[in-house]
C-alpha cells in the first residue's frame, strides 16, 4: 500500500486537528459514479458546487472545488471499476471522499508528476488524460491525501477552506 | 471588453439564443486538453477548443468560463447546445482558425489595455 499526502502549509493547524478529531458535518452528499459513464460525470461536481454556492461560498474558492472534485470524478469514470463521492459540509471547510473499487494505482508519486497518464485512446480523445488531473486537484485543494495499491480500491479526499489564507 | 466587440471581431455566429450575453470578457484561453484549461484558465475567460462533446461545457460551467468559442464553422450536436442552455455557457462559432481567432481577440484586448 502505497500513500501521499500534500498539506497547504498555511492551514497546517487546522488539518491536523481535523485527522484527530471526529467533527459532525453539517451537510453529507452522497453520489454513485458508474465506470465509463461519460455521458454523467460532472454531475456529483456540479452538485457539490451548487450546494457550496447556496451556502455562500465564495467565488473563487467553488471554482477550486469544483475543479478538484471533476478531475477527481472524471479519474473515477476513466479509469477505475466504478465508486463513489462523499461530501462532508462543514462550517469552515468541505471534506470531500473519492472511493473507487481498483484497479489502483502501483505508484502514486509517479501519478503525481504532469503528464503521467495511464488513459487510452477513447478517454485522451474527448480531451482527457493529459496526465493534469491529480497535480490539478494539489493545485486547487489546501489537503489531498491518496490512498492505493496495485489491484486495491484507491481513496482520494480533499479539503478545502471556505476562507483564503 | 464587451462579450458583443469580441464575437464582431471573429465574424462569430451564436449558437445559443436567448443567454444573456451583454456580458465582460477578461481575457481568453485556448486549449483542447480539459485539465489544462482546469489548471491554467481564469475565471470569465473566452474558451477557444476545437472539442465539442458534452463535457466541454461540464468543464466550461465548473471552471466559470461563460463563453466557448469554436473555429472553422465548428458547430456541436443538439444535445451540447442544449446542455450549454442549461448551464448558461454561450456558444460561438466562426469562420476563422484558432491561431486566427487567438490573434483578433489578443489585439482587441490590447487595445482596449491602451485605451485605458
Amino acid at each position: 500500500m502505497s500513500e501521499y499526502t500534500y498539506i497547504n502549509p498555511k492551514f497546517e493547524k487546522e488539518i491536523n486537528e481535523f485527522s484527530k478529531k471526529t467533527l459532525v458535518p453539517e451537510l453529507t452528499l452522497n453520489y454513485d459514479i458508474k465506470v465509463r459513464d461519460f455521458v454523467n460525470t460532472g454531475n456529483a461536481s456540479a452538485d457539490i458546487k451548487l450546494t457550496l454556492k447556496r451556502l455562500g461560498v465564495s467565488s473563487p474558492v467553488l471554482r477550486r472545488v469544483a475543479i478538484s472534485s471533476y478531475e477527481a470524478e472524471i479519474n473515477i469514470t476513466a479509469h477505475s471499476k466504478g465508486g463513489n463521492i462523499i461530501c462532508n459540509v462543514y462550517p469552515e471547510f468541505v471534506h470531500i471522499q473519492f472511493k473507487d473499487k481498483g484497479p489502483g494505482l502501483k505508484d502514486i508519486e509517479q501519478a503525481m508528476i504532469p503528464g503521467w497518464s495511464t488513459a487510452d485512446d477513447a478517454v485522451r480523445e474527448m480531451g482527457f488524460g493529459a496526465g493534469l488531473g491529480l497535480p490539478n486537484i494539489k493545485k486547487n485543494s489546501d489537503y489531498l491525501h491518496i490512498v492505493s495499491a496495485e489491484n486495491s480500491p484507491t481513496l482520494v479526499e480533499i479539503l478545502i477552506f471556505y476562507i483564503e489564507k | 471588453m464587451k462579450l458583443q466587440k469580441i464575437i464582431e471581431s471573429v465574424d462569430g455566429k451564436i449558437l445559443t439564443e436567448n443567454i444573456f450575453r451583454d456580458i465582460d470578457i477578461s481575457g481568453a484561453y485556448s486549449s483542447d486538453l480539459l485539465s489544462d484549461v482546469m489548471g491554467n484558465s481564469h475565471q470569465g475567460e473566452i474558451w477557444i477548443t476545437i472539442m465539442r462533446h458534452l463535457n466541454v461545457i461540464a468543464v466550461a460551467s465548473l471552471a466559470e468560463m461563460p463563453v466557448i468559442l469554436f473555429p472553422k464553422n465548428f458547430n456541436p450536436d443538439e444535445k451540447v447546445i442544449e446542455k450549454a442552455i442549461s448551464e448558461n455557457i454561450i456558444l460561438i462559432t466562426s469562420p476563422y482558425q484558432t491561431f486566427e481567432i487567438c490573434g483578433k481577440i489578443y489585439n482587441l484586448l490590447n487595445k482596449s489595455d491602451e485605451m485605458v
